[in-house]
């Protein structure tokens, strides 16, 4: 097999993952769209396999076939509740994958260079390859054992080889601070590691150190080619992606995870570049963009800029937050399902609470038995709802709500006005009027689902606290508002025999 | 407690305040009911009526006074009941205490309490024994009834096989609960209605009920929250504003119906002659404030007249007496609410609680004491209106203007962003060798066709694009598959464990996407 089908067979793989991932613009062309990602995946990998420059197949495909298999028992046993962890954990293990690429090609650069000086060859000239050099000296059968990768690398100019060290540099560094990020982020998903915001002391200085540090070894790098300075960079790397994690707090961790999925993949596009591997490439910017829309979406979301979610925390408050008048007036099961039997129109809007009380079968349930009295039921997903972009659908989708009667936050605002019954489970920062009244509130300018604006509403939650940001929430205290306190499945599951 | 009902000696007045259905239920609460004779006639009540209700009729108002423990009407006493009046018998009537000192000065010397049914604080749960509200509520009723009444056309415009009949203009002045009942009849009869108050935070109820809201420009509009929800005093810079709005309203209006009251003082002037001038032939005025002077300058109250250029303008002060059947039962039934609160055991004892925010409010004079005004009631009539943000509407010369803006800014951020882009690729250029670039150029492609389709794809679907983009990224087991081949042991071991962990994601990536997406069902 010769270059030639290689490239014809990245091009359709390329052209699978692009119509992969646009096929998720809708939920029936992304069950096909799946298909096309993993027909993509693997032509891409037969390709290579066969290609010329690969070996070892034996142990390539036993490899493939032990993580597969490891793969696919994860994949049918994971909760939907533990999607999160998942997909932090999944981008660890890219993130480890373009560091030890990344050695990789950095041990073959080395390896040829000593193959070079071993040879007695000093001075060659900038503008000629390892193997032409070597001819020039006489040596011509130098790198006649070396293949694939190893020749590659041998064929490289003085200028190209200090691309390929920025290249590799570059996929090394964003690999490592994948790995760790992801690492932590897996931890504080999956409550392993505290989910609150830490930071060492010095905080963002350490960071900045750490970054700086990285500039510098890369100057040395592209210098000297030194191991040592791309491995204090490693560790530098680690660092920076496991404290700039530590340092972002729980609800936060939508933003967090798709960045780190587009740092997943501009690690595989610096490595394609090191590799000289087009398909790498593409798909490499293919998932960053796609992480990097995320990324901002999610901020928009929140109406905060990256840069402030990366460096954690909430803003400093401009004044006082506004006084809030009333009281919370809690109601018992009975009043909420004399409320729900009496709706005409009923809005949903669940949280990460939901999806902690493993609430979604009940919330099912309660949506089936309401639409069979004919009453109109909705979902209102706030985009940041949850702890993964989309978090809150999959979830619905789980416990068989469809997915028709689940709409996004821009979709639905305009309703509340005309609906009977909104009922929060869960959620609080993303219903609190706050953000549009109070312009001192920490939160304020984010987009809020409008819940407040209809007749009624109740918000199932577990007691008095306030939610993630430690803000208040005015829309417990709105004379619309009745607090159904208790756990959220144990509530509804109360609240499923009064509905008749 | 035996609970009388007199006859109303006002004259022209109609109404009664007990009635059959009422006594039924006061009776019901341990009560024992009496009437004089005839009291109900004019409201169509007979005797027989309230006897087969289980009520005592009395020959005469002595009889009834001598009996009774509590007794009811509805226009207030005059001096010759009210010094009828014995210790620590009960009064519950409308009674002005404001208006009518000498009276309460008369009352409490004779030591009687009295329930004015007109003091009853606005708030939520006085609702059922607000008497102002019921009856105000008829007399916007009866207003617009009596302004077709004597308007020679249709309210509803038609277009007949006789040719074209316009719809009625009908402007009323002040929204409050009369107000509110007449927009409601007028615009149900079909006819244009626009309507007026101070108070822009009633501006909701109007639309609600179909009418136009006449639109002030106003600085400093009122907070009608402030005092109880009742109209206040305006400073004399509005009322020229308002007058002003009024004089082009004039002339295209058919019917106009005024409402508007302050407590506690004269009617202000809204209407002046000069307005009705103005006005067409045949149209007609309806001044439902006449009582209290009247909101036209020309009306004379209790009479209908014809202004100069024949405009009608009727000052009538008695429009709920002239439904007297309507107007008795729901006063019958604030009256019987009220003695419902002033009967908590539902035992036939009256206990007259000073500590509740109603019952002290509503009672004039206890115990020998005048309790009159009461203590500001402890919970607000209304909220506070929230001052609304002025939508401006743009012409469409100016539309076309931020347009014109926003694609131009849209056209300079999307060149700058090319021209900076291309510069940085370009630089890049500069240095690089022609193999770095062949890739490079494959890159910026690929990261151009990823903003394009990821901005396309659903947000629902935010978490499957997730598990198979982190599926494909493992697409960097090519790299580790293409250096697996090497010679040196340290590069094959690494290289395994990459392909290990890239196996891990592929499979496990996008069977837990398929998973997910087989999830998601239409209904």
């Amino acid at each position: 097999m010769d270059y030639g089908f290689t490239t014809a067979a990245y091009v359709v793989a390329a052209v699978l993952f692009i119509l992969s991932l646009g096929g998720l613009s809708g939920q029936e062309s992304a069950k096909r769209a799946v298909w096309y990602g993993i027909a993509g995946m693997a032509l891409a990998v037969v390709a290579t396999v066969i290609g010329p420059g690969a070996g070892n197949w034996v142990v390539s495909v036993v490899m493939i076939a032990l993580g597969g298999a490891i793969g696919w028992v994860v994949a049918q046993r994971v909760q939907m509740t533990e999607m999160p962890q998942l997909v932090a954990a999944m981008h660890s293990l890219v993130g480890l994958a373009a560091v030890f690429i990344g050695f990789n090609t950095h041990i073959e650069m080395v390896s040829v260079a000593g193959t070079l000086a071993a040879a007695g060859i000093e001075r060659c000239d900038p503008l000629l390859s390892a193997v032409t050099c070597a001819a020039k000296f006489g040596q011509p059968d130098l790198f006649a054992n070396l293949s694939g990768f190893a020749l590659q690398v041998a064929d490289k100019i003085s200028v190209e080889i200090s691309i390929l060290r920025v290249e590799t540099f570059l996929g090394v560094f964003i690999g490592a601070v994948t790995f760790t990020g992801s690492v932590i982020a897996f931890g504080k998903l999956a409550g392993k590691v505290d989910g609150k915001a830490k930071k060492l002391p010095g905080g963002h200085l350490l960071n900045a150190g750490a970054a700086l540090l990285s500039v510098v070894m890369l100057v040395v790098y592209l210098q000297s080619g030194s191991t040592v300075a791309l491995l204090v960079v490693t560790l530098a790397a680690l660092f920076i992606g496991y404290h700039l994690i530590m340092g972002i707090g729980g609800a936060d961790m939508p933003v967090v995870v798709s960045m780190l999925n587009s740092y997943s993949g501009w690690a595989a596009a610096a490595i394609g570049f090191s590799l000289g591997n087009d398909l790498l490439i593409v798909v490499g910017a293919l998932v960053g963009s796609s992480g990097a829309i995320l990324s901002y979406i999610m901020c928009k979301a929140m109406n905060r800029s990256f840069v402030s979610v990366i460096l954690g925390g909430f803003g400093g408050t401009t004044g006082p937050a506004m006084e809030i008048s009333g009281e919370q007036i809690a109601i018992d099961t009975e009043g909420v399902a004399a409320a729900l039997n009496d709706a005409d129109s009923i809005i949903i809007i669940p949280g990460y609470g939901m999806a902690v009380a493993q609430a979604q079968q009940s919330v099912s349930e309660l949506t089936r038995k309401l639409r069979a009295k004919g009453k109109t039921v909705r979902f209102a997903i706030h985009p940041v709802a949850g702890r993964l972009p989309g978090h809150m659908n999959v979830l619905l989708a789980e416990a068989r709500v469809p997915y028709d009667i689940v709409l996004e936050m821009d979709e639905i605002n305009e309703d509340f006005p005309s609906t009977d019954v909104a009922i929060v489970i869960g959620s609080n920062d993303i219903v609190n009027p706050a953000a549009q009244d109070d312009p001192n509130s920490p939160i304020a300018g984010m987009p809020v689902l409008e819940c407040w604006k209809a007749k009624q509403v109740f918000v199932s939650k577990r007691g008095q606290g306030t939610g993630y940001s430690g803000i208040e929430n005015p829309l417990f205290f709105k004379e619309n508002t009745r607090m159904f306190y208790g756990d959220a499945k144990k509530s509804l599951d109360a609240l499923l025999p009064m509905i008749d | 407690m035996k609970i009388g009902a007199l006859t109303e000696n006002f004259p022209g007045e109609n109404r009664v305040a007990m009635t059959p259905e009422s006594a039924a239920q006061l009776i019901k609460l341990g009560h024992v009911c009496a009437i004089q004779s005839g009291a109900g006639a004019k409201s169509g009540f007979s005797d027989a009526l309230y006897l087969a209700a289980g009520v005592e009729v009395l020959a005469d108002a002595a009889a009834v006074v001598a009996a009774a423990d509590v007794l009811v009407k509805v226009r207030g006493p005059d001096m010759d009941e009210a010094g009828a009046l014995r210790d620590g018998q009960t009064l519950i009537s409308f009674f002005w205490p404001a208006q009518n000192p000498d009276l309460l000065e008369t009352v409490k010397a004779r030591r009687a309490t009295v329930v004015a049914m007109d003091m009853v604080p606005r708030i939520s749960r006085a609702q059922k024994m607000d008497a102002l509200s019921s009856m105000a509520n008829i007399a916007g009723y009866r207003a617009v009834i009596e302004a077709g009444n004597n308007f020679g056309r249709f309210f509803t415009g038609q277009i007949t096989a006789a040719g074209k009949v316009p719809p009625a203009k009908v402007l009323i002045v002040g929204a409050g609960v009369a107000g509110l009942a007449a927009i409601g009849t007028a615009t149900s009869l079909g006819a244009i209605v626009y309507a007026f108050d101070v108070r822009p935070e009633v501006s909701e109820q109007i639309e609600s009920m179909g009418a136009n809201f006449v639109f002030l420009e106003f600085a400093d509009a009122q907070d009608g929250a402030a005092t109880g929800g009742y109209a206040a005093p305006s400073s004399p810079e509005f009322r020229e504003a308002q007058l002003a709005r009024f004089r082009e309203l004039a002339p295209e209006m058919d019917i106009v119906i005024t409402t508007a009251l302050i407590p506690g003082r004269p009617a202000p002037k809204l209407w002046t002659a000069d307005m009705v001038a103005m006005m067409k032939p045949g149209s007609v005025i309806i001044d439902l404030a006449a009582e209290r002077g009247g909101n036209c300058d020309l009306t004379v109250p209790d009479q209908k007249i014809l202004s100069d250029n024949g405009v009608t303008i009727v000052g009538y002060t008695d429009f709920p007496s002239r439904m007297a059947a309507q107007a008795s039962t729901l006063y019958s039934n604030n009256i019987r609410h009220m003695l419902t609160d002033l009967t908590p055991r539902k035992d036939g004892v009256i206990v007259h609680n000073m500590a509740d925010d109603v019952i002290r409010g509503a009672t004039v004079a206890h115990q020998g004491e005048i309790t009159f005004p009461p203590p500001p009631p402890k919970i607000a009539a209304i909220a506070a209106a929230k001052p609304k943000p002025k939508v401006v509407d743009l012409t469409p010369v100016e539309k076309r203007a931020q347009e014109v803006a926003v694609f131009r800014t849209e056209t300079r951020n999307q060149i700058a962003l090319l021209a900076g882009g291309g510069g940085l690729i370009l630089l890049v250029g500069l240095v690089a060798p022609a193999s770095f670039m062949q890739h490079f150029i494959v890159f910026v492609l690929s990261v151009f066709i990823g903003f394009q389709v990821i901005w396309n794809v659903s947000h629902s679907l935010h978490t499957p694009l997730m598990a198979v983009t982190n599926a494909i990224s493992s697409i960097i087991i090519l790299g580790a598959l293409m250096q697996i081949g090497s010679g040196s042991w340290l590069v094959i071991l690494l290289a395994a464990l990459s392909v290990f962990m890239a196996g891990i994601n592929i499979f496990g990536g996008f069977m837990v996407t398929r998973r997910m997406l087989a999830m998601f069902q239409k209904s």
